[in-house]
């Protein structure tokens, strides 16, 4: 099966809040080292898709593999320590920690990411290490949010939408940190408004709408689709 | 002069009593996002088990500690058995550590009974010291000090460690910092036992000031209750402030309008509700 040589893997999967049913069926692969777009119009359930595989909603049905082994099922912590790091919609750095403690306690198993090492990727946060995250700007929060999925030395990164509400020079150094990290090998899932950025960076894309797979397939073919990409995304 | 300084003095020993209970109260409130209504009374229960042990000829100094190292026992067994099952279901866990405050109550009853038992000061602080003049009890500035030296710990713990760090991640944002790796639910375990064994030596340091008595319980609740609404839930500042502020409110109000006393002290609290609902030193949750 494809799902095998797959770094993140789910299949028909169902997700509630509550009695509202927002996932059917949802499954597609993330390969190894390969940015995959998870695309869709706002409310389609990209970021429940996100938060199901992070463990922050249990899946009532089908299941969830990282290299293989089932994580569906597992809590957050021990998702996480297994090697999914989660760049959250809307940053959700810890407001009342300072810059270099939000890194401190994200740092979890063997791999090359400290805290020195997310400073050279980002200087600007070692210029405010000891400044609560609450007092940085959007793209600096931004910034703290992606280097704290990073200190958990993950194998696979979940990126929800972090290029929203940030000035248009901070989206592209957003950008270039996320074509970089998968340039280094990092496999990546990545939700994103702004579809021409992430067409820019994809390898696969997966489009959802109300919740279910419309569409799986390399970057090119979705290109190629402007007809589909349209219908289910919105003008762009 | 003697009558403001002697109120004032008492109102710092009690403030630091007031701290010792209320900083863990806050913590819990602010971690698991509920009030420990067993607080007071596990404070009252820490006071009878310093009782008996004092009687047991244990010296008071290894008392107290000893005492809150039951409670805390106790308030791990607590956590771990009652309050984790009703994980999610804040007003089902609500009820139980009200429930729980009865049913410690009820013992504490049946086995120390209903007559108030006296504790002496530990020996060599029983007479008053003299200063500029005026004599004041040593007893109650020696637990003035604790309280601070206790604030200190906990401010080092909370705010220059990575245990501490991860906390108030907790505090934050308990569903993120999960997604990061922090064992949530661990640090509920370990913050319940520190806190409910402060409560629970801060009952033995209390009993030369208060002594153990049915009652004590429903009598500390509602001032940490006032303290952590005034200082803001989850902040260690904001209860060592607000302890200090409630008690100069209760002593002074007690002495010098004894018929108002709680009129003086839940209208900072109604008001506080009403004006700042995050407390003086709280944060707005997201
Ligand atoms: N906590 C919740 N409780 C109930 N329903 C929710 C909750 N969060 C999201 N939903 C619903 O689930 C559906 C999918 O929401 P989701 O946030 O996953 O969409 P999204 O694709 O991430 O949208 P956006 O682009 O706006 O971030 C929506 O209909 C939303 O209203
Ligand atoms: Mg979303």
């Amino acid at each position: 099966m494809a799902s095998d040589a797959a770094a993140l893997s789910l299949s028909g999967v169902d997700s509630f809040y509550g009695d509202s049913h927002v996932l059917h069926g949802v499954g597609f692969a993330l390969r190894p080292g390969r940015l995959l777009a998870l695309l869709g119009r706002n409310g389609a359930g990209k970021t429940t898709c996100l938060a199901t595989i992070m463990g922050f909603l249990r899946p009532r049905r089908g299941e969830i593999r990282l290299y293989g082994e089932r994580i569906s099922g597992l809590s957050p912590e021990a998702i996480c320590r297994r090697g999914v790091g989660l760049v959250p919609q809307g940053r959700r750095v810890f407001r009342s920690l300072t810059v270099r403690e939000n890194l401190a306690v994200a740092a979890r198993g063997r791999g090359p990411w400290t805290v020195e090492r997310v400073f050279e990727l980002f200087p600007r946060l070692r210029e405010r290490h000891g400044q609560l995250a609450g007092s940085l700007s959007g793209g600096e929060q931004q910034m703290l949010a992606i280097g704290r999925a990073l200190m958990g030395n993950p194998r696979v990164l979940l990126m929800d939408e972090p290029s929203e509400g940030l000035a248009p020079q901070i989206v592209a150094e957003v950008g270039r940190i996320i074509g970089r990290l998968n340039a280094e090998g990092l496999s990546i899932v990545l939700v994103e408004q702004n579809v021409k950025m992430t067409l820019g960076l994809a390898h696969d894309v997966v489009i959802i709408n109300t919740g279910a797979v419309v569409f799986e397939g390399p970057v090119e073919e979705a290109r190629r689709d402007e007809a589909r990409l349209a219908q289910h995304l919105g003008v762009f | 002069m003697q009558f403001w300084l002697i109120q004032t003095l008492n109102s710092l020993a009690l403030g630091g009593l007031l701290f010792l209970l209320s900083s863990g109260f806050s913590l819990i409130f602010g971690l698991q996002r509920i009030p420990n209504l067993a607080h007071g009374a596990l404070f009252m229960l820490g006071a009878y088990i310093g009782t008996s042990l004092l009687a047991r000829e244990v010296d008071f100094w290894l008392a107290a500690p000893l005492a809150g190292v039951l409670v805390g026992l106790l308030g791990v067994a607590l956590e771990r058995l009652v309050l984790r099952r009703l994980a999610g279901n804040e007003q089902g866990q609500v009820l139980v550590t009200l429930g729980v405050a009865f049913i410690i109550a009820d013992l504490c009853l049946l086995v120390w009974t209903g007559d108030p038992i006296p504790v002496p000061a530990p020996e060599g602080l029983r007479r008053p010291v003299f200063l500029f003049g005026f004599a004041f009890p040593t007893y109650r500035l020696v637990v003035l000090g604790i309280a601070v030296a206790a604030a200190i710990g906990l401010f080092l713990l909370m705010e220059r460690t990575r245990l501490g760090a991860m906390i108030r991640a907790g505090v934050d944002d308990p569903e993120m910092a999960r997604g990061v790796g922090i064992r949530v639910s661990g640090l509920f375990t370990t913050v319940f036992c520190l806190g409910v064994a402060l409560a629970g030596t801060a009952g033995v340091l209390g009993g030369p000031i208060l002594s153990a008595y049915p009652g004590l319980d429903a009598d500390m609740l509602p001032l940490a209750l006032v303290v952590v609404i005034l200082g803001g839930v989850g902040s260690l500042l904001g209860a060592f402030v607000g302890s200090f502020v409630v008690s100069s409110i209760y002593n002074f109000g007690t002495a010098l309008f004894p018929d108002l006393a709680y009129v003086i002290l839940f209208l900072p609290m109604v008001l506080a509700l009403v004006f700042k609902p995050e407390g003086l030193f709280g944060r707005v949750r997201a």
